[in-house]
């Protein structure tokens, strides 16, 4: 029989070696789940995790896929770092989106330099007003967070497909729900010639740092760990909890609005219906993963960019249906939660002896 | 508008309620022990797909809701493996679960995507479905309808006036207390979770099998996360979960009734109705912090360890 035993205190090794082993664990089921399929698991696992990525092509696609995962997910650090549980970076991806596909449209083939910088802040701020609506109901209505943001997710889809539909229609379009292309002014520059990787994984990278900065070296980023900590110290200590909420939630809405905004205007180029595959939601899991660090979320969000790719070509080179990826997605975090048990206890395995000198008999 | 089209809207509210009647009221009693599991729409879409495969493999409809129920379980118990026996976050243990049924339902359900089955029929129960406005509401509705009246009626009984209830709401309450009063905590959890893990099952065999006679990936369409507000803003009562339940529908079938009055509304903004008035009665229900704090089962999310 096996027994949960506390440690007193958190073991700080395992909370570094839980996600490795979770997604050791995930690559071992994966293994025998395409083996269950019959299907060759090592060559599977190859076409999966190694094929995605083995050329010049493949790894700026990685980046493509990684930028808006860790914008959303290094937002979402902050937010769950100060106990706000923002569930809808994905609705503040399509806000973003939408938004800045509106202002991009706007402009038509009109150019400056002014004009992409306008686009990807009007992104940020639906984005975040989009988050900030969320925080608002939450510190005025005492409305859960969760199920509002959720609720939200469902509502900025429907806003999208209206306006795609709508008022954002190409009206030379031939009736497809598609914006026109956006102009060069409105489109992100690309970094490396013949691949599409452009400059949004720079944001995403400056997000991390400064996201490190704020929470390591600011005296906000202090106040958003102590609440999320022990609420009561951070009112006895005088902070303001509403004002750190909003702080928390308009900071991760904003990277998750940015995330949406250089979609539409990097690798995408006009408004789609469906602009985001779940990167709103992939970017929960890659949040704890990275262990709500922005270095954690570095490497989480490359490997969730990776099952992401993994999930495309298989379903091309394996014919597995593209729901593969989401299936990989929650099984990393159903192991990554249950290794986080060893952080706080150690597992014993109880003999039948051994039970009985605990009982006294 | 004609009493005719009042008689449908009155039917079609209560057969789109019905799904998340069922969803709601297992989440209430899964809530009502101290567990929060926000896994319900994974746990439904599970329901959904695998109740569709089997009568679709088959040809019966009973055997697929049986696999809906118990998909709905065996779904449930990986939430309580980790959330209960590992004690992990229940918050993020249930979004894991919401996840994994998700891409599982769509993986699973992939080849299956719109066929054709025959679906559950409604019975019509002489007489009393010839009543003006209400009979057809009421009682020619299908199977699964009258069972999720009769399941109302079993939960709100078993709150009011039986032992086994207390004992729910005691562990809820405070688990330490029922621990040393020799209740059985953990055990009367795992139970709880797994009757919601049935019930979504069973509200995820209700789409697929009777709503709308169809796999669809996604298909609950956050079902389950209303279902979620629906327990909140009933302040965890069954008679208030009734109601909740059939003004969702009603906001759901809003189009039925724009069409019936002639007016030409977006579908997408129609959509968008049940959800954004989720978000309108949470925020009215919730604004009184007292009142809210005082119906919330106080150790509703918290993890318990017998151990320590």
């Amino acid at each position: 029989m096996i027994k949960l035993v506390p440690r007193g205190e958190q073991s700080r090794a395992m909370a570094y070696m839980s996600p490795v082993l979770a997604g050791l664990l995930t690559l071992f089921t994966g293994g025998i789940f395409f083996a269950a399929l019959g299907l060759d698991p090592l060559h599977a696992l190859g076409v999966f995790l190694i094929a995605p990525v083995s050329d010049i092509y493949g790894i700026a696609e990685l980046c493509v896929k990684a930028a808006p995962i860790m914008l959303c997910a290094v937002g979402l650090a902050v937010a769950f770092k100060a106990q706000v549980w923002n569930i809808g970076a994905e609705g503040q991806l399509l806000m973003g989106g939408l938004v800045g596909s509106a202002v991009a449209l706007q402009f038509g083939e009109a150019e400056g330099f002014w004009i992409l910088p306008t686009v990807l802040i009007s992104g940020m701020i639906g984005g975040g007003l989009w988050g900030l609506l969320a925080a608002w109901l939450k510190t005025r209505f005492n409305a859960n967070e969760i199920l509002t943001t959720i609720m939200f997710n469902y509502i900025a889809l429907y806003l999208l497909l209206y306006f795609v539909h709508g008022s954002l229609k190409d009206p030379d379009g031939y009736g497809f729900p598609e914006s026109a292309l956006f102009s060069d002014a409105a489109t992100l520059p690309i970094l490396i010639e013949d691949t599409r990787i452009h400059i949004g994984i720079l944001f995403a990278l400056f997000a991390c740092v400064s996201i490190w900065v704020l929470m390591q070296r600011s005296f906000i980023g202090f106040q958003i760990k102590v609440l999320g900590a022990d609420a009561n110290a951070a009112k006895l200590a005088g902070f303001r909890h509403k004002h750190l909420v909003w702080i928390a939630m308009v900071i991760s809405a904003a990277l998750a609005g940015l995330a949406g905004a250089s979609e539409v205007t990097g690798p995408i180029g006009q408004l789609i219906p469906s602009i985001s595959p779940g990167y709103g939601y992939a970017a929960i899991i890659v949040a704890f993963l990275g262990r709500l660090h922005p270095i954690g979320i570095l490497f989480a969000s490359i490997l969730m960019a990776l099952i992401y790719m993994g999930g495309e070509l298989a379903q091309i080179e394996l014919n597995l249906p593209l729901a593969v990826t989401a299936l990989f997605q929650g099984m990393l975090l159903f192991y990554l939660l249950a290794c986080d048990v060893l952080i706080n206890f150690r597992i014993r395995l109880r003999t039948a002896a051994a039970n009985n000198a605990v009982t006294g008999n | 508008m004609d009493i005719d089209l009042i008689t449908n809207i009155l039917y079609a509210m209560v057969r789109t309620g019905t799904p998340l009647l069922i969803v709601a009221l297992g989440e209430m009693v899964c809530e009502k022990s101290g567990v929060l599991n926000l896994g319900q729409e994974g746990m439904m879409l599970m329901g959904a797909v695998i109740g569709f495969i089997a009568t679709l493999t088959t040809g019966s409809l009973l055997l697929g809701f049986i696999l809906a129920i118990l998909s709905g379980v065996v779904m449930s118990m990986l939430f309580a493996g980790i959330a209960l026996g590992l004690n992990a976050n229940q918050v993020a243990t249930g979004l894991a679960l919401t996840i994994f049924g998700t891409g599982l339902s769509a993986f699973i359900g992939a080849d299956f995507v719109g066929q054709p089955i025959e679906g559950l029929n409604p019975y019509s129960i002489p007489f009393l479905s010839e009543i003006p406005l209400i009979g057809k509401m009421l009682f020619a509705q299908d199977l699964i309808v009258y069972l999720s009246f009769g399941l109302f009626a079993a939960i709100y009984w078993f709150f009011k006036s039986s032992r086994a209830g207390l004992t729910v709401k005691a562990v809820g309450e405070n688990p330490h207390a029922a621990n040393v009063i020799g209740l059985p905590v953990m055990r009367t959890r795992y139970l709880a979770v797994a009757f919601g893990g049935a019930m979504a099952g069973l509200a995820g065999g209700y789409l697929s099998l009777a709503y709308t006679p169809l796999w669809t990936e996604n298909m609950t369409a956050g079902r389950g996360w209303i279902a979620l507000a629906l327990v909140v803003f009933a302040t965890w009562r069954a008679e208030r979960i009734i109601l909740g339940a059939y003004l969702f529908g009603l906001a759901s079938i809003l189009n039925l009734v724009a069409q019936g009055l002639g007016y030409p509304v977006s579908p997408n903004i129609l959509a968008m109705m049940p959800y954004a008035a989720t978000v309108m009665v949470l925020v009215m229900l919730s604004s009184n912090v007292v009142k809210s704090k005082m119906h919330t089962p106080m150790w509703l999310g918290k993890p318990f360890h017998p151990g320590g």
